[in-house]
């Protein structure tokens, strides 16, 4: 049996911080003891402690843990590691996906093309009844009847036919399904935040998702995800920001999501563009645009309209080769090296835009070819405005939703002087005096991904990151590259905090409790084992999940339950549900 | 968390530190708004035909002979007594799709009125971008954070605070409705609930106790409001509903979407905009003509809108019903008996308060010169000026520049199917 002290202590939350916000500010609150400090950078830098995780730290010292999560490459990862070893689409290239994960309509068309469609395919295309198949529709349609007797069917029978011939072809054939993709994908990251020892890095790279946000309903993006996750984010989520932000700008991902792929100079010879990109306007300014407003310098930040326009010339050109595969999945006629190539940036000088260009002030002589979009993002990188932008991002996701104006600008500063050192960022945050005040600890809103994780390491569950836990993670309002607009999810707890959302929520905690999540285990045994009284027991629980301190009227509630059956699990559901919970 | 944040989350969260802590507010407000408004509310429900349908099937220009030119399997035909294939005469022009017969009773008595070559102005042919731009209102500009009823929600102070204010049938929040103005999405009302199995009244009750009790913390007034809301749906008993003068929907998730939103509707729960959406429209392939796949989606389209007229009854006076796809299709098929993305569509609004049993908008032909880049149906209508007649006529907006930023709303724009 695994001894209660071992699981203990893990989460420590003050009598104070349940008092109302307004009682807090009027009181000049004490400094944070040693253990909340601790599980306050367990919270913030990590998605929550784990049993055991409170008392690993104090050995190490705080200090020492803060800078080694600071440089995740010296920390081995072995369990996570092991997690994911099975996710196949994390080490597979964005070819390779085209190859195994094909649109089944695009493959249909394919074979037919190259006169190789088997016959019974052949036959259920011909008479499937429901469209939709070979959509590339950007919001999953809602549930289609699928037994309704009153009136008549859309002829059900041809269209499970249809389903089912596919599928028999994708098996024999050993291919996949493209929703698939972003399955693996999802699991990767909760497994990962769930298990892994470099909980930083998780963080910053749960962070930079959302800041470089990509939806994975919008055409291509599903395919180039796997990509995006592995070499644009995680390699340069503690790097300089100008790294990572040249990463991005170069990911099919983001070229796709923002079309940029499509942009080229309306000089252009028409016969060498692209066949989709005929009919296209020829310059388009979406990424222009979401880059200076929501990468680098901020709605505010001091560009017009004229350069966004000025920025979109500039990035004329940069495209994706073959951008949704180019049918490597059945098109032999392409060679080795092209299809290898599938799906990655190339910069196309013959729709490039080479004339001179002014952005921000700067000249950017004729003449410069992929330079322009280089200088472009240089600029960027090194404006004030960016500085700040970055600095007030990072404060209010580690800080609090309004972030004290002092640390934004030491931030800020740091950035400048560090040419946009991450690394350095955070250390200037978790070091200073208001990441490590009263008035910093557990205001902010775990999102429903935190939330989840957290929940799940607290009671030292064991999960396969499956659906069950992203079905849970999007009905909470955070489905996982399921955000539609570049922005990508808030980080203010007003955006979290409505009626359906916290219900989810307490939900959530019930169903991990008493192991209703599929592919999730929770063994309270560990919690609830020895002899102790049912207050102890519940006291215990309080204790791992929430160190002990909560209201005595909220105990008291708690007190009740044990008189039902099956107390543990009820408890701890309810434990997960509490408001204080949702904090971290 | 700071005092800040639950000032701005909204009437619900003031609500909670002002009224509730006595009484249960929701009933309060309720009752509140019964002497107010006298039980009524002016109420849209807006359906999203996702994956854009094809409207030149759906009302038919079987006055134009290029209409017949361009789709040589899969036009409708034109009115012909005694072919239930033949398109249903509205006028001597337009003709609504065979499988859109539940329609022809509400045109006849001036219920339903149709918005043709509308859409957006934006050439976008994709999907996402399209239902992106149709649901912020603001084509053309993809980082609009919120959906434009949920800026018509926050423009206007909701008197009674109704918490069903603003509910989407849909599994997550669309779009459209996301927003710093509060709104509730759910698949089933029986959803919106603690799901616990036999477990679920008294692990109600704990969360119950643990969130009153929390006095002055924002996160358990947000709570408190949640299970007023949670018991007030449970007395309207969703299971044991029954729809009214023979009303019959089908038996599909979009049927029983509506079904849930005349439920809300008839209960009193302050509910002023309703959302669903309805997906299958992408017909590329095999679209069939009078009858097959694009026929049978309409037949349950129209019968589940039908049905929920008949279900609300008089309570049609304070609703309108309107509904959108993303865009239109090429005016002619493909080589898969289908068709590709186009450009403008049309939209039906239906309500007691509609000025029905006309085509509104310019039509602009079909013929080669008359296509949008050569090959679809050509824009006539923005659809800002359709949903801004019905922000300000029925729902009594006054504020369009908030609700529709960048575009300049013009009573003159509005084509006068309300009032």
């Amino acid at each position: 049996m695994k001894s209660i002290a071992a699981i203990t202590l893990t989460l420590a939350i003050a009598a104070q911080s349940i008092l109302p916000v307004a009682a807090q500010k009027r009181t000049k609150a004490p400094a944070l003891t040693e253990e909340q400090r601790i599980v306050h950078v367990l919270n913030r830098l990590g998605f929550g402690p784990r049993p055991g995780d409170v008392e690993r730290v104090k050995t190490m010292g705080l200090e020492n843990y803060i800078k080694q999560q600071l440089n995740p490459e010296q920390i081995t990862d072995t369990v996570a590691e092991n997690k994911i070893k099975d996710l196949t689409v994390l080490n597979m290239t964005t070819a390779e996906l085209y190859e195994k994960y094909p649109q089944p309509g695009q493959l249909l068309r394919q074979l037919q093309a190259r006169g190789m469609l088997p016959a019974d395919l052949a036959e259920a295309r011909e008479n499937r009844v429901k469209g939709g198949a070979n959509s590339q529709s950007g919001q999953m349609p809602a549930e289609m009847p699928k037994n309704n007797q009153t009136p008549p069917p859309a002829n059900p029978l041809e269209n499970e036919k249809y389903r089912q011939v596919i599928q028999q072809y994708y098996r024999e054939n050993g291919l996949q399904q493209p929703q698939r993709i972003v399955a693996e994908l999802q699991a990767s990251r909760i497994l990962r935040a769930v298990y892994s020892e470099r909980q930083l890095q998780e963080v910053m790279v749960d962070f930079w998702t959302n800041h470089f946000n990509i939806f994975a309903g919008k055409g291509a993006d599903r395919w180039l995800l796997p990509s995006y996750d592995r070499e644009t984010i995680r390699p340069f989520a503690m790097s300089k920001f100008s790294t990572l932000l040249q990463a991005t700008a170069q990911s099919p991902a983001m070229l796709f999501y923002l079309d940029n792929f499509q942009s080229v100079s309306p000089n252009a010879p028409q016969r060498l563009r692209a066949p989709q990109q005929q009919q296209r306007r020829g310059i388009n300014e979406n990424y222009a645009r979401e880059l200076m407003e929501l990468h680098t310098l901020g709605v505010d930040g001091g560009y017009t309209q004229k350069d966004v326009q000025e920025v979109a010339r500039c990035f004329t050109g940069w495209t994706i080769f073959q951008p949704r595969g180019g049918g490597a999945a059945a098109n032999a006629m392409l060679g080795e090296a092209e299809r290898r190539n599938a799906g990655t940036f190339f910069f196309n000088a013959r729709v490039h835009d080479d004339g001179e260009k002014i952005v921000l002030g700067h000249k950017i002589p004729a003449g410069g070819g992929i330079k322009d979009g280089l200088m472009v993002l240089d600029i960027l990188a090194h404006h004030p405005s960016t500085a700040k932008f970055i600095a007030t991002k990072l404060a209010r996701h580690f800080v609090a939703d309004n972030p004290p104006q002092s640390l934004v600008d030491r931030v800020a500063a740091v950035y400048t002087k560090t040419d946009g050192d991450i690394r350095e960022m955070l250390r200037t945050i978790f070091f200073s005096n208001e990441f490590n005040s009263k008035e910093a600890y557990r205001v902010k809103i775990k999102r429903p991904f935190e939330l989840v994780v957290s929940a799940i390491r607290t009671l030292g569950a064991d999960t396969n990151g499956g659906p069950g836990t992203h079905q849970w993670i999007a009905r909470m309002g955070e489905p996982l590259y399921g955000f539609q607009t570049p922005n990508g999810y808030s980080d203010a707890a007003e955006s979290w905090v409505n009626t359906g959302g916290l219900l989810e929520r307490m939900n959530f905690g019930l169903a991990l409790a008493s192991n209703r999540i599929p592919g999730t285990r929770v063994d309270l045994a560990k919690l609830t084992a020895g002899e102790m009284s049912q207050a102890k027991v519940m006291d215990e629980s309080l204790k791992t999940i929430l160190a002990g301190e909560i209201s005595a009227a909220t105990r008291e509630t708690l007190l009740k339950q044990l008189a039902q059956s099956d107390p543990a699990s009820k408890v701890v559901g309810l434990i997960l549900g509490t408001p204080e919970f949702q904090r971290q | 968390m700071n005092r800040r944040y639950f000032l701005k989350s909204g009437s619900i969260a003031l609500a909670s530190i002002g009224v509730s802590l006595s009484a249960p507010a929701f009933l309060e407000r309720v009752v509140l708004g019964n002497t107010i408004t006298g039980g009524k509310r002016k109420t849209l429900v807006a359906i999203f035909q996702r994956g854009a349908v094809d409207g030149l099937n759906m009302v038919v220009p079987f006055g134009e002979s290029s209409y017949y030119d361009s789709r040589p399997t899969i036009a409708i035909p034109k009115p012909e007594s005694g072919n239930a294939d033949a398109a249903i005469a509205l006028d001597g022009f337009f003709g609504l799709h065979p499988a859109l017969s539940a329609f022809k009773p509400l045109w006849d008595s001036k219920r339903l009125a149709i918005i043709h070559a509308s859409g957006s102005p934006d050439n976008t042919r994709s999907h996402f971008d399209a239902q992106d731009y149709m649901e912020s209102a603001t084509p053309g500009v993809k980082s609009t954070s919120d959906g434009w009823l949920n800026r018509y929600l926050q423009s206007k102070q909701d008197p009674e605070k109704s918490l069903f204010r603003a509910v989407s049938m849909t599994r997550t929040m669309p779009r459209v409705l996301q927003g710093r103005a509060p709104a509730v999405a759910m698949a089933n009302l029986s959803d919106f609930a603690i799901r616990a199995g036999k477990s679920s009244a008294e692990l109600q009750d704990g969360f119950e106790a643990i969130y009153a009790k929390e006095a002055g913390d924002p996160l358990a007034g947000m709570g408190r409001e949640t299970f007023e809301a949670v018991n007030y749906l449970k007395k309207a008993n969703p299971e044991q509903y029954k729809p009214e003068n023979g009303a019959q929907y089908p038996r599909n998730p979009f049927g029983n979407s509506l079904l849930q939103i005349a439920q809300l509707i008839k209960a009193g729960v302050g509910l002023e905009v309703a959302f669903t959406d309805v997906g299958g429209w992408d017909t590329h392939v095999n679209q069939g003509n009078s009858r097959g796949q694009l026929g049978n989606l309409l037949q349950q389209f129209s019968a589940g809108i039908a049905a929920l007229h008949q279900d609300l009854g008089q309570r049609m006076d304070d609703v309108v019903v309107l509904t959108m796809s993303e865009f239109g299709r090429t005016v002619r098929e493909n080589g898969n008996r289908g068709t590709d993305h186009g450009h403008a569509n049309a939209m039906f609004v239906l309500g007691n308060s509609v000025r029905g049993g006309k085509i509104y908008g310019k039509w602009p032909g079909l013929k080669s010169d008359q296509l949008y880049e050569g090959r679809d149906l050509a824009l006539t209508t923005d659809f800002r000026d359709v949903f801004g007649e019905i922000a300000t006529r029925h729902l009594g907006s006054t504020d369009s520049k908030s609700v529709f930023p960048g575009y300049s709303l013009s009573r003159s724009n509005f084509k006068g199917f309300l009032g």
